[in-house]
């Protein structure tokens, strides 16, 4: 699936990354934890998560992680904009809550990495 | 090649800066992708370390053709019982660390199944030592 389609099933706001809408997402992750997505072994996942800070940010990128739904009406500071973009990170906002972002997706076919 | 970085203690909104660096550096030297995930996933979470409970630090790291060590040095409390604190789990981090979404005592467990090799040594009111290493060919 693209990042133009998660975008469209979800309602969100694609903040960065408007060049690479076509990126290809297959799997998926939700969590607020950084340091359970710090264990995950699998590059190239889309991360769901409702912590909104530049750690989450900086987690992606330790993590090779390219795509971040903020979930949870969760909103993206200048700051984390700024360090998104410097890294590559395709970022949106979306309004609806974990559960039901993760519902979506999954129903759509992206897959859980266990 | 040998390069050094400082970690400021309490200041969140740096964290991972060191890291972000090292992580640039290794690339620019045509290091194996996996290679880098695993060394910066371990030192990012020895950085966030320092940063939760020291005050201040020093990131060394040294690469060859062969391995890149890679040292954080701090100056806080220490760790009264590192056995404990390896332990999956155990966490003595703050609120604020919790609210950045760390502090489940995960963090070092994770830095032992990323590196190579792991060795942490510390002094009570003095500060911690984290080497991570890392080889090239196994």
């Amino acid at each position: 699936m693209t990042v133009a389609e998660i975008a469209t099933i979800l309602d969100a706001n694609i903040i960065t990354g408007h060049d690479r809408t076509d990126h290809l997402i297959e799997i998926a992750f939700a969590s607020d934890l950084m340091s359970d997505v710090l264990t995950l072994k699998n590059d190239n996942v889309l991360l769901i998560t409702g912590l909104a800070n530049l750690q989450t940010l900086r987690t992606a990128e330790m993590s090779d992680i390219h795509c971040i739904v903020f979930a949870r009406n969760k909103k993206v500071t200048p700051e984390m904009q700024e360090l998104a973009e410097e890294n590559d990170i395709i970022v949106m906002e979306c309004r609806y809550s974990v559960f039901r972002t993760c519902g979506i997706l999954y129903q759509a076919g992206i897959s859980p990495i266990f | 090649m040998h390069f050094e970085y400082q970690i400021e203690g309490g200041n969140f909104t740096r964290a991972g800066f060191a890291s972000s660096e090292i992580k640039k550096m290794l690339k620019q030297l045509n290091v194996d992708l996996a290679i880098i995930k695993r060394t910066v996933v371990a030192t990012y979470e020895a950085e966030v370390n320092v940063v939760a409970h020291a005050y201040s630090g020093t990131i060394y790291v040294d690469v060859d053709e062969k391995k890149i060590i890679i040292k954080l040095v701090d100056e806080g409390p220490g760790i009264p019982d590192i056995e404990q604190a390896m332990k999956e789990g155990y966490s003595t981090a703050s609120s604020r660390v919790r609210e950045m979404g760390f502090g489940a005592g995960m963090g070092l467990p994770n830095m032992k199944k990323n590196a190579d090799d792991l060795k942490i040594s510390s002094e009570v009111g003095k500060g911690t030592t984290v080497e991570i290493r890392m080889r090239f060919s196994s």
